[in-house]
């Protein structure tokens, strides 16, 4: 079976993001830019389920800048078998990108299309709800666990209050929470070799797809800064001052 | 227009950030609660003040909250609504980005603030920033962070409970099973008091010396990533981006260095208590009261001065 991939490229995760002076934005110029976390764990599963014999293709996507490409390279160092870049320089919301998705998944009709939870710039945790909901197909959200036979998937879910195992009928949507699995690193021979495997670039306006956004960002802004603390000296101290200073026990 | 309140449950009991859910939705308007499950569950949700009717999705297709059929129900019972709401557990964060595809909306998640009808404030990049958002779609979808909310009282709302018919669909996708934790503490989103564990705390074993100052003020646990992912703790334990987000009273950090993405969920506690060794820890930049050393030596002196103290 083939499996479908989407990728995002993100400011890294280990950088404290800076809200612009205009509050349009947060800066991005010269940050360094990684792949989603998220989308990094899904990349290994997919390549995972082709080391097991179960797929049989692993196609990464992204919808994005030009620069998107590092980040479909990334995907193909790992295992990823060839890559679409969607390009646009209009920033994409989740339904634009689930439109998009939805387009190619008409053209490659993959048994399974593999995304992270969420992208850890916009959190919106919704893009393959929304692309589930789309296509008609099942979701498994939030998956700490994957098993794929008789054209089933079974899908270990993280709840609110634990643990929550689902089956969804192939095709379907997966998407990876963290404790999915462990990503590989990519070894520089494989960098190498992902240097030549296939990435074609389309436009959304070849996919039928409108990408404008619904919404607009009125502001961005930095959250109220906490009032600088105290060290205190000895637990009796911290103990005195939480019930007599901060009156919370 | 009246605004739809997907209210989800767990073991039969509505969660409570499902009742801080209904005080944003009557920011809005008139609120009509959506609840799937036996009576009882529509019997308390018609019971939460505020509530002005409810919805009941009863029968097995609606059994365990699942995203298919619900989002179905959800996007038939649409064009009554101006606004879908839902509190952002991973119930909410589930079916109404789906629901929201079906109705051709972008959603706008883990809101924190209502501006105007069309207008909210939501946390991007962990909690770095506050984006504030207009939408030009006809219907909002939107999920909102329970902390930021307080819950709507579980009583004083006596609403009509009418039945809703779930629009047939493929059964693409059925229930197998749920393994719960059990724990006799309170849930975390709710808490009042929060006693956290980290990397610190070496493994599994020690992770349980948090339990008597937990015991002591009535305090749930959570958990860093570095907690969870080492085993100590099962995964509904976390705090952060990832995790659960909480704000409550009292957050106690123990061992945890306070990476941003451990911050995203807890930084809008009250009062942040760290105990940590190292003196550059991030996590004493966001503390109100912060205690230098080893947590092995700490913890004991904490609960002696908590018992001399009363």
């Amino acid at each position: 079976m083939k499996v479908l991939v989407p990728v995002k490229r993100v400011i890294d995760f280990n950088i404290k993001p800076r809200v612009k002076a205009d509050g349009t934005g947060v800066e991005t110029a010269g940050v360094k830019m990684s792949m989603n976390p998220f989308d990094e764990i899904a990349v290994e599963e997919a390549v995972r389920l082709k080391e097991k014999g179960i797929a049989t293709e692993v196609v990464a996507v992204s919808v994005g800048v030009q620069q998107a490409q590092d980040t479909l390279r990334t995907a193909m160092a790992m295992g990823a078998d060839r890559a679409i870049l969607v390009l646009t320089d209009v920033a994409v919301e989740p339904l634009a990108v689930a439109k998009v998705l939805k387009a190619l998944v008409a053209k490659e009709s993959p048994d399974l299309v593999l995304l992270g939870k969420q992208a850890i710039d916009d959190d919106m945790n919704a893009t393959g709800q929304m692309l589930a909901g789309l296509l008609g197909w099942a979701q498994g959200t939030f998956a700490s666990k994957i098993e794929i036979a008789d054209g089933k998937a079974t899908v270990t879910r993280e709840i609110d209050g634990g643990l929550e195992t689902l089956t969804l009928t192939l095709p379907a949507i997966v998407t990876a929470d963290l404790r999915l699995n462990e990503p590989r690193y990519a070894s520089l021979p494989n960098i190498m070799k992902a240097r030549k495997k296939p990435l074609e670039t389309i436009a959304p306006a070849d996919l039928g797809v409108d990408v404008t956004p619904r919404l607009t960002i009125v502001s961005v802004a930095e959250p109220p800064a906490r009032q600088q603390g105290i060290k205190v000296e000895s637990a009796a101290d911290l103990v005195a001052r939480l019930r007599n200073e901060a009156k919370v026990i | 227009m009246a605004v739809l309140v997907f209210l989800d449950h767990e073991s039969g009991v509505i969660r409570q950030a499902s009742r801080s859910a209904v005080t944003a939705a009557r920011a809005l308007g008139e609120v009509h609660a959506l609840v799937t499950g036996d009576a009882a569950v529509a019997d308390a949700a018609a019971r939460i003040d505020g509530v002005a009717k409810v919805l009941r999705a009863a029968g097995a297709a609606t059994a365990h909250e699942l995203a298919e059929p619900l989002a179905a129900v959800i996007a038939d019972l649409a064009p009554a609504y101006s606004h879908i709401v839902a509190a952002s557990g991973a119930s909410g964060k589930n079916v109404l980005p789906r629901a929201a595809a079906l109705l051709d909306v972008q959603p706008i998640p883990d809101v924190v603030s209502i501006v105007d009808a069309d207008t909210f404030v939501r946390p991007i990049y962990a909690g770095s920033a506050l984006a504030t958002v207009k939408s030009s779609d006809a219907k909002k979808v939107l999920t909102v962070r329970a902390s930021s909310f307080d819950p709507a009282s579980a009583e004083g709302g006596a609403a009509p409970i009418e039945q809703v018919t779930v629009p047939d669909g493929p059964a693409v996708s059925a229930f197998v099973s749920i393994a719960l934790s059990k724990s006799e503490r309170p849930e975390l989103e709710s808490a009042r008091v929060i006693v956290s564990g980290g990397r610190g705390m070496q493994n599994e074993e020690n992770f349980k010396l948090l339990n008597p100052l937990a015991d002591r003020l009535g305090a749930a646990i959570g958990a860093s990533r570095a907690a969870v992912d080492a085993g100590f703790v099962p995964n509904d334990y976390q705090v952060g981006q990832t995790g659960k987000i909480v704000a409550p009273d009292l957050y106690i950090a123990v061992g945890i260095s306070g990476a941003i993405q451990h911050l995203a969920g807890m930084k809008d506690s009250k009062v942040i208590v760290a105990i940590n060794k190292d003196p550059e820890a991030p996590i004493f930049q966001v503390a109100d009261y912060g205690l230098v050393g080893d947590l092995f030596e700490i913890l004991p002196q904490v609960e002696a001065a908590l018992d001399t103290a009363g």
